[in-house]
């Protein structure tokens, strides 16, 4: 099963799309094809039903999360130091804006081969998290995508029921995302250590006054 | 009253004892759980049931699925944030007397799942508990073993004075506050009537010293 | 009668034709209930007693195994991967080293894949006869067949309290290979317990098999159908209950799985009783598998010798292994960036994409069959909310 083939061929079908292949450089060898939002669905429509592919089993959906990240690299450029023109190295930095990817793993049940590996980006982490679902294609993807959207925060358009799996319908963080900070609620760590050992002697402190407060009232 | 009598009237086919004794052999020898498990330690209390480490003999005879009719309930396994406010309810649709026991190091105080940001750290937060099994899952002759202490604590309550249990008492409570799910977290994170941090020294990594109190 | 959406309020000029609002009854099959599949919820809204409309609520099990991987190393997530599936802590284990080894590439040695395959198969027949055990009780034959089950899987506990040290939470699986060899003894014990456990089938086949309560409560009950089971990405047992002729065992050809001669068994009507068959049928094959896997154990190492766990670093990319769990594709994903931590961890839980077409079996049926339904589709609620 090439992949580069099986772009091509859904190049050729799906009008518009344009795929990306990602290579993995684990032994495994899976490598990923991401595809735009726009043709996603009809991308979808034609890895299930086309005769020689038939992925028609949608094992895995998941989130990742890839924060914005600052990039610095030493760029040469011309400059004029002490009235000479020279080649002076420059650190540049760039931030790569983050976003959050969903992946979705492809087998067939009927050719028995597989996995495909399909991924989409969103645009950023903060207004721009809307994705196509793929709930119509393949129904696994209905409590999955949930999920995803519960614990990363991606909103999938045109899924049946999209509200939050796991956590309570009030909640109101995505705690996969890399920077959510968690309550704080070790009050009591027998054997703390770092900075485990700051917060449980700040919240003692805490509780010391507190008792102070309580005894001093009485 | 004098052991030696006792055993002689016993012998004469006279038995005495005392209204404590009995009340509590009443008690003890017949407590009910409540059919509540939450994970792993729940598949334990299950084969604590089967026939092999058969609990029925020690009086848990059945397991009642519903609060109103149970007088134990065995917190097995891990309390998660959003289980908590109903593990409260059902508490407090226990009758008096109930006791609970916190069976597990998840129950204890959060377990090997301490760090998650949906665990609470210890049932004992919200609700009063009586005994504490830790192991990950312990062992059914472990729970068996909490379940005698239990009905040790049980048969030592005295019916009158200081020590008596709760329910002989008008003013302890019997029902404790549920907690509500808030934006981030639970409302309130702990009740503070139950639960105080425990002040232990807590020693500075690195060093000697381990923690005493 | 149409129960695809509900209705609206009938006004009193038309004929009453279907339930209006008001005769609705909203039931919560709470978290805490007697079916002993653990803190889950179904919100079920009944005609009478027949199901109108049904949504599970999920997530009070929820225990942040994913979040908590991302700090731990990969070698210290193994055990909380027991306590996905805390039935199958064995399997669990299997299909995240599985993972691990395709992530970086680690070859197991052969006597490694043996013990591997044997612990793995034991575990499957502890599960599926607890299964049906439960299924049972939830029915309400109350105790027996959960007792007998029992006792069986006390054999299989007692065998791997012997060779781990744990009942449950065995923590066997290393990558490359095992954690630990076999006890003296331990297989001659293990064989003993395999060669009894036919005599156990066929005492609980001639209990249950054609007992009549059994049969009017599970035929045509629950059924599901071959398109909607791979759309559903239905796996394991329940698939291969609708037809779909789907077992990794055989496709994947993962481990040493293709030295062993063993049969696929496959249920035609996809009801409650088919997938209750199809495990029975499957215990048997595993047995199969054992007689076969005990009989050829060859000697040498457990652990693939150029694997270094200290400072365990695989090389950036990523990793989908899967393997065939007793209860459904059991798969994980993992994300590398270099570091001992892995970047992205994810289990595939075979219970929650089960539970995808809970609502479309349970629709039309009484309330009693929403018990049995629930029972054959083999949740755990660890692997379900992990």
């Amino acid at each position: 099963m090439n992949l580069e083939a099986i772009k091509s061929e859904i190049e050729a079908n799906v009008p518009g799309c344009r795929l990306e292949l990602i290579a993995n450089p684990s032994p495994s060898g899976q490598h990923s094809l991401r595809t735009g939002a726009e043709h996603a669905v009809a991308v979808a429509v034609y890895l299930r039903d086309a005769e020689d592919l038939r992925f028609d089993f949608c094992s895995n959906v998941t989130g990742i999360d890839w924060p914005s990240r600052e990039v610095s690299e030493k760029v040469k450029v011309r400059k004029l130091v002490d009235g000479v023109e020279q080649e002076v190295e420059e650190i540049r930095k760039t931030t790569l804006a983050g976003s959050l990817e969903v992946v979705y793993h492809l087998f067939s049940v009927e050719k028995k081969h597989g996995p495909i590996v399909l991924r989409m980006r969103t645009e950023d982490r903060d207004s721009g998290v809307h994705l196509p679902s793929l709930t119509p294609v393949w129904r696994s993807a209905e409590l999955q995508e949930r999920e995803v959207f519960d614990l990363f925060g991606v909103v999938f358009d045109g899924h049946p029921d999209l509200r939050r799996l796991l956590m309570w319908p009030s909640f109101t963080d995505h705690p996969m995302r890399r920077d959510y900070v968690g309550p704080d609620d070790y009050e009591y760590e027998p054997t703390a250590h770092d900075e485990v050992l700051q917060r449980a002697q700040q919240h003692r402190s805490e509780a010391d006054e507190t008792q102070l407060g309580e005894a001093e009232g009485r | 009253m004098d052991e030696k009598l006792k055993n002689e009237l016993s012998k004469q086919g006279i038995f005495t004892t005392t209204l404590q004794e009995l009340y509590n052999w009443g008690r003890t020898n017949s407590i009910w759980p409540l059919n509540f498990g939450l994970a792993c330690c729940a598949i334990e209390m299950i084969a604590t049931t089967m026939a092999r480490y058969d609990m029925a003999r020690f009086g848990a005879e059945v397991f009642r699925p519903s609060p109103r009719q149970a007088d134990l309930m065995i917190v097995a396994g891990t309390v998660t944030k959003k289980m908590a406010p109903l593990v409260v309810r059902l508490y407090n649709q226990m009758p008096e007397p109930k006791y609970v026991i916190s069976m597990g190091a998840c129950a204890i105080s959060g377990g090997p799942f301490k760090q998650g940001y949906n665990v609470l750290k210890g049932i004992d937060r919200y609700i009063p508990v009586d005994v504490y099994i830790p192991g990950c899952p312990p062992r059914p002759e472990a729970l068996l073993d909490a379940f005698m202490e239990l009905q040790k604590k049980i048969d030592e309550q005295p019916l009158t004075g200081e020590k008596r249990p709760r329910h002989l008492n008008a003013g302890e409570p019997s029902e404790y506050a549920v907690p509500r799910y808030g934006a981030h977290d639970l409302e309130p994170t702990k009740n503070p009537n139950l639960w105080k941090a425990p002040l232990v020294q807590i020693s500075q990594a690195g060093t000697d010293e381990s923690g005493s109190h | 009668m149409s129960t695809a959406t509900l209705p609206t309020a009938h006004f009193d000029l038309e004929p009453m034709t279907g339930p209006s609002k008001e005769q609705l009854l909203e039931l919560s099959m709470g978290p805490q209930h007697p079916s002993t599949h653990g803190v889950f919820r179904m919100k079920v809204v009944l005609d009478g007693e027949r199901v109108v409309r049904l949504k599970p609520v999920f997530g009070y099990l929820h225990r942040n195994h994913e979040k908590i991987a991302e700090s731990e190393t990969y070698l210290g997530s193994m055990p909380y991967t027991d306590r996905l599936d805390y039935m199958c802590s064995i399997t669990n284990n299997w299909a995240y080293a599985l993972a691990v080894e395709k992530l970086a590439g680690i070859q197991v040695p052969e006597r490694a894949e043996y013990l591997r395959v044997i612990t793995g198969e034991l575990t499957r027949l502890q599960n599926h006869a607890c299964l049906i055990g439960f299924l049972m009780q939830d029915m309400g034959s109350s105790g027996t067949p959960l007792m007998y089950a029992f006792r069986e899987r006390e054999k299989i506990l007692d065998l791997f309290e012997a060779l781990t040290g744990a009942r449950m939470m065995c923590n066997y699986m290393r990558f490359g290979g095992c954690r630990v060899d076999l006890p003296d003894g331990w297989l001659d014990q293990a064989k003993k317990v395999v060669a009894d456990f036919p005599r156990f089938l066929d005492e609980y086949e001639q209990l249950l098999v054609s007992n009549e309560i059994l049969m009017e409560r599970t035929q045509d009950v629950g059924v599901l159908s071959r398109e909607l089971a791979v759309s559903a990405g239905i796996s394991g047992p329940m698939a291969r209950a609708s037809g779909v002729d789907y077992d990794i065992r055989k496709v994947d050809h993962y481990s040493i799985y293709d030295r062993f001669t063993f049969r696929v068994p496959l249920g035609s009507h996809g009801d409650v009783y088919d997938r209750f068959m199809v495990r029975l049928l499957e215990m048997r094959e595993s047995v199969s598998i054992l007689e076969q896997a005990m009989r050829a154990v060859p000697a040498g190492p457990i652990v693939d010798p150029k694997m270094k766990i200290r400072g365990f670093r695989p090389k950036p990319g990523e990793a989908y292994g899967r393997i065939e769990a007793p209860k459904g594709e059991l798969g994980f994903y993992l994300v590398s960036d270099g570091s001992p931590n892995p970047y992205r961890y994810r289990v595939r839980p075979p219970s929650l994409i089960n539970l995808t077409v809970l609502e479309d079996l349970c629709l039309g049926r009484n309330v009693a069959d929403i018990v049995a339904i629930l029972g054959s589709i083999d949740i755990v609620l660890g692997e379900v909310d992990r």
